[in-house]
């Protein structure tokens, strides 16, 4: 089968972008905004086409999905051995990422078409979103591990730029800055990582890596450091990376001030697509994690517990929409690192790997969703602040019946889409580990509190003094809504055990009743104490707050972590690493540079008389060189 | 020997009717048309490049005095590529009256020469070599004197057609010494031993003299300054680069066996070449001049290429001499065009041009951070590839003293970088607009140096044609 079109999927946006970027100046706005959305509607296209061939037409090849190179070319050739490719990689997961990227991708551009409208910079927004688009499809589809550092890095620039749109307001120009340099410092793991395992297997191709013949070699490396063998570093340093980008505990203090950015941004980058590229690593090189270092998926698997259920405390209390929203994004995402990390590699028990893959799917609709949803509520009022708003479900319908599917999605309800695939995680996290199950359990509750607790406070109680009457988005907005609504629910009906598995071959998997209805039970708990807490105007909620005090108060303040960073990098690491050695860069450093430039002064002024214009004299030096030449080769160095 | 094997020189022979139809047609324009010359001509030229690329024939011909190879081939068009862009960027400056009389002569001279070139590196014998490197050298001379009436220009011509005699007397008499010992001045391998080291000596200091190499390199600033700015591109670009393609072509046939001692040659020649091209470049004023240094140092970074001496390395330095030729017609396209403007050439009218001229700042800019290397332009892939030559050879002092010569060279390109974005003027250089063959020119630089770094299949497609040499 020929899928060497696909190459186009990544490089129509980045024709876009180098076309909006150069000429976007000097065309309407809008010629900008529906170029993006017409190549990004064509590379769609071809993502759904290529997944439905690949899935339907194609479909198993012997009971197991064949990896596909579709395209690959040597682009840098260090040496016949060392050689860094450019490739097309389809697989179950990338294929599903594609439909994914191409799909929300589209929906965030014509949403922006009414967001952004009149924003000054509106081609240099759709000129990034499109440079996005194409560094996302380019990670996903990487056919190296290389590859894939060069687009995850691209993402994160796009992501910088992006944060920083409104780069007038200082609070958007630190919220970018601290976003790249967090996930900067990050990504030196993965690079380290990239370096360890590509000396051990030698090659960066992903397909020998993951063969059986790559992970043989792998486990036959005996090398280690401090007490863990080379492997376990390079995984562990390779899950820094992903840890960093994904958002997840500790690494996670860029994501919600990331929320600085225009909200379509962050339904696209922070929520559906970027931050799962973590996931996405993990479950790219999940044979080397799962079959070489077992130890390595245990650690994923607790930080993503553990990010979880802290995200979703924090999640609780904030007042910030944007904010809710963005710690819930790192609850689910480390839903799906706790499902990889739970599952074994072997189908029988890989339950963990389908049903993350499955969450990022259904959470990339009903996350986008959400956020476009708080973009159209924002877009009413003005104002981020939940206790600015309420009562708008009358002059917001449409946005007041997607954003309340995209609730009950997340929180679990059947037959909405998270019911089925955070399902899934459940019984896979029951299966493997009864204390993380239990976590899980209990986060579900707290989702399903502090999304209606969202949603109550803001569409239900009283009406509150708006600068003008609130009034429904436009079409274009609405319209991206809708759809995704109907993903959100829909969503959870696909069989995704039929199609994404770890190995390539299928299974079918069950709705497990006896894990399904504790876990609605606490999600319809969660809803009943969020309602009565806030579906009308009360002060039940503030006096709860009081009764907890500090716990709330370290809650609402996020764990106070954002301050311990702080205090590390400003008390300890600049006091006491940081002078020292700029007073060593000034005096000794710079004094050395500025030693050698003066010596290279000195000499060049002392030699320029060898260029005196003279004939003669350069006639005589020429003949002066042959002769040292050969002086020094047939006299002095001569075999 | 049958005609159609004439189509072997497909190359020397399309010039050369490309040469007889410029001296024919220049009778026949009268004496106020004459500047239609240069649209005909750059566009026949163009058409000449353009039938270069298609598939040809490769062979040997007259009893092996001349034989072609897909890596020659790709060698000459590259030429060819550069020549054009001198065409383009040079119709400007021929429009000027002072040139009216004489604008055929400059096509004419510049195909001469380049004819030249490709008989150079086409040859398979000494004799064809020399008679291909005279040729070569001859018309560049009067290009170099091309403005008889301006002291300079006259001084350049002499200074440049002293030395070469010089030059190509020490070549001949280290040729004379090969033939002693081989008895045949066929391209066949020489055994090594003191006298061949000798000969290869001499024979490799002529040539050294065309690249620049030091201690042969002191005609380099003074011709490229007193000589039109585009005849100094021509020099810096293609004459250079014919000479590193014939001279790297010899080492690895003639001299193989005497591999051991000419990486020692190249090595120490190219330490010096670097560093004194660089030494002198940071105290140049004169634009002009500041890239004849470069050039210089760029020479020396070639030769880490050259020091490879394997496929790895012919690759490295066909594929460096492309971008270098890109980059370079493109630094020169901006001064000739500030030069016919406003007559300026010193770094420091260039001070506040990004205010008047943006889009020349900006390429500009484009190519000198080609010729520092910095990334993604294609300078950039050009020296790693260099340097990953001479590392895969084990010198790793060259490395070492290469990257610190970057360093350098870093600085005075950014200096210029910094007057045209940086610092202020009180009477910058007005706002102008350049011809349309010369912007043409100009947008081709900018294309290859940033499409040639990225496009990995030009350096694969020089890597397997590199095999065979």
């Amino acid at each position: 089968m020929d899928y060497s079109y696909t190459i186009w999927i990544p490089l129509l946006p980045l024709i876009t972008f180098v076309l909006i970027g150069l000429l976007g100046g000097k065309v309407k706005p809008i010629v900008s905004g529906i170029t993006g959305v017409l190549s990004l509607t064509v590379s769609a296209c071809l993502s759904i086409f290529t997944a439905y061939r690949y899935f339907l037409v194609d479909g198993a090849v012997d009971g197991v999905f064949q990896k596909i190179i579709a395209s690959n070319h040597t682009w840098l050739r260090f040496t016949d051995t060392l050689y860094i490719d450019m490739g097309v990689l389809l697989d179950p997961i990338s294929v599903m990422m594609l439909v994914v990227i191409t799909f929300i991708s589209l929906m965030v551009h014509v949403y922006s078409l009414g967001y952004m409208k009149g924003e000054t910079g509106f081609s240099r927004f759709y000129s990034v979103l499109s440079l996005f688009s194409f560094s996302m499809l380019g990670l996903v589809l990487a056919s190296n591990i290389f590859q894939m550092y060069m687009f995850w890095e691209l993402v994160g620039v796009s992501s910088y730029l992006l944060i920083g749109y409104y780069y007038t307001k200082p609070s958007a120009v630190a919220a970018s800055k601290k976003a790249f340099i967090v996930t900067r410092f990050a990504d030196l793991g993965f690079l380290v990582g990239i370096l360890i395992l590509s000396f051990q297997t030698g090659t960066f191709d992903f397909s020998i890596i993951t063969s059986a013949e790559g992970l043989a070699t792998l486990g036959n490396v005996t090398s280690s450091f401090i007490g863990l063998s080379a492997i376990t570093w390079a995984t562990l340093l390779i899950f820094i990376g992903g840890a960093g980008k994904s958002a997840m505990f500790p690494l996670h203090v860029w994501l919600p001030d990331a929320m600085e950015g225009p909200t379509p941004v962050s339904a696209l980058i922070h929520a559906a697509t970027m931050v799962v590229a973590g996931v996405y690593l993990v479950a790219r090189l999940f044979p080397v994690f799962s079959l070489v270092v077992p130890g390595s998926l245990t650690v994923v698997a607790w930080v993503g517990g553990f990010s979880s259920l802290f995200a979703a405390i924090i999640a609780c209390t904030q007042i910030d929409i944007k904010r809710v929203l963005a710690y819930s994004t790192m609850s689910q995402i480390g839903y799906m690192m706790l499902a990889l990390g739970v599952s074994g590699y072997l189908i029988e028990d890989s339950l963990g790997f389908t049903a993350s893959m499955f969450h990022l799917f259904t959470h990339a609709f009903f996350k986008a969703l959400l956020f476009l949803g708080a973009g159209a509520i924002i877009h009413a009022v003005h104002s981020n602040v939940m206790t600015e708003m309420g009562g708008l479900r009358k002059s917001l319908p449409i946005t007041h019946i997607t954003f309340l599917v995209a609730c009950l999605a997340i929180a679990g309800i059947p037959p909405f889409s998270g019911f089925f695939s955070k399902d899934e995680i459940l019984v896979a996290a029951f299966e493997a580990n009864k204390i993380l199950f239990a976590i899980e359990w209990l986060v579900a509750g707290l989702t399903a509190f502090y999304m209606f607790r969202l949603y109550f406070s803001v569409f239900w109680g009283k009406n509150r003094n708006y600068e003008h009457e609130p009034h429904e988005a436009p079409l274009s907005m609405t319209l991206p809504l809708i759809i995704l609504a109907a993903g959100a629910f829909g969503a959870g009906f696909i069989p995704f055990s039929h199609f994404v598995t770890s190995t390539g071959e299928t299974f079918t998997s069950h709705i497990h009743w006896n894990i399904a209805i504790p876990s609605i039970a606490v999600a319809l708990i969660g809803i009943f104490v969020a309602a009565w807490l806030y579906k009308s105007e009360n002060d039940r909620a503030s006096s709860l707050a009081a009764s907890l005090g500090i716990l709330y108060k370290s809650a609402y303040n996020k764990f106070y972590i954002d301050e311990i960073y702080l205090f590390m990098t400003r008390q300890v690491i600049f006091k006491y690493i940081s002078e020292p050695i700029a007073w060593f860069d000034r005096h000794i450093v710079d004094g050395t540079v500025n030693l050698v430039g003066s010596f290279v002064n000195f000499v060049s002024e002392r030699i320029k008389g060898f260029q005196s214009g003279q004939v003669q004299q350069y006639a005589f030096y020429f003949m002066a060189g042959v002769i040292t030449l050969t002086i020094v080769f047939v006299y002095f160095y001569s075999n | 020997m049958q005609l159609n094997q004439f189509l072997i020189m497909q190359h020397e022979v399309l010039l050369t009717i490309v040469l007889i139809i410029i001296m024919i047609s220049e009778l026949n324009f009268s004496t106020k048309n004459k500047s239609k010359v240069i649209g005909f001509s750059t566009f026949l030229f163009g058409i000449v490049t353009v039938i270069g690329f298609l598939p040809s024939q490769t062979g040997v011909l007259f009893g092996g005095m001349y034989k072609n190879t897909d890596l020659t081939i790709l060698m000459k068009n590259i030429l060819n590529l550069g020549v054009f862009i001198v065409f383009l960027q040079s119709a400007e400056w021929l429009r000027k009256p002072i040139n009216q009389d004489k604008i055929s002569e400059f096509y004419l001279l510049v195909v001469a020469s380049l004819i030249g070139m490709n008989f150079m590196i086409s040859s398979g014998n000494f004799l064809m070599l020399m008679i291909g490197l005279e040729l070569a050298t001859i018309p560049v001379a009067a290009l170099a004197a091309f403005e008889q009436f301006n002291n300079k220009s006259a001084e350049a011509g002499i200074k440049l057609i002293l030395l070469s005699a010089f030059a190509t007397g020490i070549s001949v008499f280290g040729v004379s010494i090969i033939y002693g010992i081989n008895g045949t001045l066929y391209f066949t391998e020489l055994s090594s031993g003191s006298l061949a080291t000798l000969g290869m000596i001499f024979f490799f200091s002529g040539l050294a003299f065309k690249i620049s190499i030091v201690p042969f390199h002191l005609w380099t600033a003074d011709v490229y300054e007193g000589a039109p700015v585009n005849v100094t591109s021509f020099l810096s670009v293609i004459s250079k680069g014919a000479a590193v393609f014939i001279l790297m072509i010899v080492l690895l046939t003639v001299f193989k066996t005497n591999q051991g001692e000419w990486v020692w040659i190249i090595y120490a020649t190219a330490v010096l070449t670097m560093t004194i091209g660089n030494l002198f470049a940071i105290r140049q004023q004169n634009l002009k001049r500041f890239l004849a240094f470069s050039s210089i140092a760029q020479a020396g970074f070639i030769f880490m290429g050259v020091i490879g001496g394997d496929q790895a390395g012919m690759t490295a330095v066909v594929y460096f001499v492309l971008i270098y030729a890109f980059s370079n017609l493109a630094a020169f396209g901006v001064i000739a065009s500030i030069s016919n403007a406003s007559g300026k050439e010193l770094i420091s009218d260039f001070n506040g041009l990004y205010k008047t001229n943006p889009k020349l700042s900006l390429v500009m800019m484009i190519a000198l951070f080609s010729l520092a290397g910095i990334p993604p332009v294609a300078g950039f892939f050009g020296k790693f590839f260099l340097f990953t030559s001479a590392a895969s050879g084990g010198y790793y002092g060259l490395v070492l003293i290469g990257a610190i010569n970057v360093t350098i060279s870093l600085y005075y390109y950014l200096l210029v970088v910094k007057a045209m974005f940086i610092n202020k003027s009180e009477s910058p250089i007005q706002t102008f607009k350049s011809d349309g063959m010369m912007r043409v020119g100009l947008v081709i630089c900018v294309i290859g140096i940033i499409m040639v770094g990225f496009a990995s299949q030009i350096y694969e497609y020089i890597y397997s044609l590199s095999l065979v040499i």
